[in-house]
């Protein structure tokens, strides 16, 4: 028996064991949930008709906008395609209530008294509440662009020499009608023609109420109609259950693959137990690390690669325990054991990384956290089953800890 | 066991069971679910708890919607329907609120005709693209030969796991493409460990009968083809009795092709590819 290997082998799984135990904690905590688990929204907004890049870049503002009045933490909004948008809002307790929100067609068009169409959305750069300086009365400023600057110029030098004012009577027709959704936002009357492209409407009772129209003026600027091709919402309720579910699922798999591997392996089977925690660890380490996203396609792929752990395992065990019976000494066994199963481990794997990297590329949404969790699960499994496993198993036999083969499973 | 020598008995085994599952297809078809076909589907759990499907189909039938397919898991109820906008889904809520009381949205989808066709073929691209790579690592890794006897297989796994999911008219949905394509690797892992073999053998060959030599290649795999699985099925288990309810047909997928899985790379691969190379020799 050598003590000194002894010691350093039970340091290492107490090391490894130890770490598990308090890695669990900051895992959980910095870990990404995906909204399957977390709870939110996921959708895929399309323009309808042709687009341009800035008009789907006007959308992505309008759509953020939009997303911040709901106050929701990390959103992710972002191009897909020529003329596609994917918001994904981790975290919202009414999920369905923010579809109402984002999927406002929100169409913005000026209109004349007559119903004449003058200007849209598209002619309207900015709009921002304020109040003014001398009278301290609330109003919105509306900022047009090069275009919407002509137009209106035009339409309101029109309206002026068309509707002159008599006297102090006001001409209804000089009004502009401000529509969002077909519904009047505001009217306001012209008062001069502007040709400066820089607008104000005032008649607000604070600047709150300003605030709230500039929000939709603003944030009722879409370019160009969109639809909602794909939606997909998780009540808090549901991701929690998730959550809870695959943790039960989890624990108890891993639970029955330790026992199983123990019961027909013996020794080894404590060390492959052993290596399947240090793996479990890396491939958690290495989630949070990329800050790759967890969903719950992606837990069962980190389950099923466990399954690969296992099987490295237990290829690389069968493998000795042939050589064992052949005759040969444990540590001889223990090499040609290794250097025997290692090229099967690897074609084996590769094998089925081919179709976790093409489900990565070619699969959508939950199911890319599927392939990730299973190729880093793939590559973790094999990098501890050669290195650490063998390792470990050399380390036991110099030991001298477990001389008699029967330990090993022969 | 003779692995080799009863070939035609488990080949038969197997073609019983891949007719069976082509007959299902053929006659009954796939469940498809909303992710290929488009529609709408709302997960709800009601407050009050004695309402039946029954019940819940009547209340639909006011939206015109008693063709929806109602699906009752733990208590809540998941309805799958044609698409709907948002503003329909409001008032089909508002409805049903109206008749049954309070409700927890637990899950709200809607997938557009677009999306669903792009998904459809992004998935049966992927299962190509994954095939076709897999041959040509098999092939320059190991032999032709062993890269067909391989794809026989993995097609034998998908087609029965496809035509379980008919047989039982379960949900296809794009989690299903995940499993088909998990299946697909597993079934080559397993395959490949034990045409692994087979070429070890090959190497170290004196006078051996060919059809010997794979099945000892079969019998000295077969603790690690049958503990692997275990070890696997132990994991799937877990994941069909805590997973709940979305992952249900995820896992059960994978029950089955892993089953396939394990018998094909022991019964079909290997005496395929002695069938495929001894025909060979008979040739030259």
């Amino acid at each position: 028996m050598r003590w000194g290997r002894v010691v350093s082998l039970v340091g290492i799984v107490a090391l490894i064991v130890g770490v598990a135990y308090f890695s669990l904690n900051p895992v959980k905590e910095n870990i990404r949930l995906g909204l399957d688990l977390e709870g939110g929204v996921q959708v895929r907004l399309q323009a309808k008709g042709p687009v341009t890049d800035e008009d789907i870049a006007q959308v992505i503002e309008i759509m953020r906008t939009r997303v911040d009045s709901l106050g929701v933490a990390e959103p992710t909004i972002q191009k897909e395609g020529n003329n596609r948008v994917l918001l994904e809002l981790p975290g919202l307790e009414d999920p369905e209530s923010a579809i109402d929100v984002i999927g406002k067609t929100a169409q913005l068009e000026f209109k004349t008294m007559d119903g004449d169409l003058v200007l849209t959305g598209k002619d309207l750069k900015n709009a921002k509440e304020a109040l003014d300086s001398q009278s301290g009365e609330a109003y919105v400023s509306l900022e047009f662009s090069a275009e919407g600057t002509k137009k209106f110029a035009e339409i309101t030098t029109k309206l002026v020499n068309e509707y002159p004012e008599v006297g102090e009577k006001r001409d209804e027709h000089r009004k502009i009608a401000i529509l969002l959704d077909k519904q009047i936002l505001q009217n306001p009357y012209v008062d001069e023609p502007i040709p400066s492209g820089q607008a104000r409407v005032s008649g607000y009772e604070n600047l709150e109420e300003a605030h709230k129209i500039a929000l939709l003026l603003r944030s009722g600027a879409l370019p160009v109609p969109v639809e909602i091709i794909e939606k997909r919402t998780v009540g808090p309720t549901l991701g929690a259950d998730s959550v809870a579910n695959s943790k039960q699922a989890a624990i108890w798999g891993l639970v029955a693959v330790m026992i199983f591997m123990i019961v027909f392996y013996r020794v080894p089977g404590i060390i492959a137990d052993v290596s399947l925690i240090l793996y479990t660890l890396l491939l958690l380490g290495i989630l949070v690390a990329i800050n790759a996203t967890l969903t719950l396609p992606g837990i069962a792929g980190f389950l099923l690669s466990v399954g690969m752990c296992v099987d490295a395992n237990i290829i690389i065990y069968e493998r000795l325990k042939e050589e064992l019976r052949n005759g040969k000494s444990l540590r001889a066994a223990i090499d040609s054991g290794f250097s025997r199963a290692f090229w099967t481990i690897f074609d084996a794997n590769v094998t089925t990384l081919i179709a976790a990297v093409v489900l990565f590329y070619l699969g959508s949404g939950t199911i890319k956290g599927f392939a990730v969790t299973l190729s880093l699960g793939i590559i973790c499994s094999m990098f501890t089953a050669i290195t650490f496993t063998r390792y470990m198993l050399k380390m036991t036999a110099e030991s001298g800890l477990f001389k008699n083969t029967k330990f090993y499973g022969a | 066991m003779e692995f080799i020598r009863n070939r035609k008995i488990w080949y038969a085994l197997s073609l019983i069971v891949i007719l069976a599952s082509l007959v299902s297809l053929f006659v009954q078809g796939l469940n498809f679910g909303i992710d290929f076909t488009g529609g709408t589907l709302l997960h709800l759990k009601f407050e009050k708890v004695d309402i039946t499907s029954a019940e819940l189909r009547t209340a639909l039938e006011g939206f015109d919607l008693e063709k929806s397919s109602i699906q009752e898991s733990d208590g809540s109820y998941i309805i799958k329907t044609v698409e709907m906008d948002q503003a329909r889904q409001v008032e089909v809520l508002k409805g049903l609120e109206d008749t049954f009381g309070k409700y927890d949205l637990l899950r709200g989808e809607k997938v557009g005709p677009v999306i669903g066709k792009e998904l459809r073929q992004a998935g049966i691209l992927a299962l190509i693209i994954a095939s076709i790579l897999q041959v040509i690592y098999i092939t320059v890794r190991f032999e032709f030969k062993f890269a067909i006897a391989a794809i026989l297989a993995l097609l034998h796994d998908a087609i029965i796991t496809v035509g379980f999911f008919s047989f039982l008219q379960y949900d296809v949905d794009t989690t299903f493409i995940a499993a088909i394509l998990t299946i697909i690797g597993y079934s080559i892992n397993d395959t490949i460990v034990i045409f692994d073999r087979i070429r070890e053998n090959l190497k170290n060959r004196r006078k051996e009968d060919l059809a010997d030599l794979v099945n000892k290649s079969i019998k000295q795999n077969l603790v690690r083809s049958i503990n692997t699985s275990v070890a696997v099925l132990f994991i799937l288990f877990a994941l069909l009795i805590f997973g709940g309810e979305t992952t249900k047909n995820f896992s059960v997928a994978l029950l089955v092709g892993v089953v396939s899985g394990v018998y094909s790379s022991i019964f079909v691969a290997s005496p395929l590819w002695y069938d495929l190379r001894a025909e060979n020799k008979s040739k030259s």
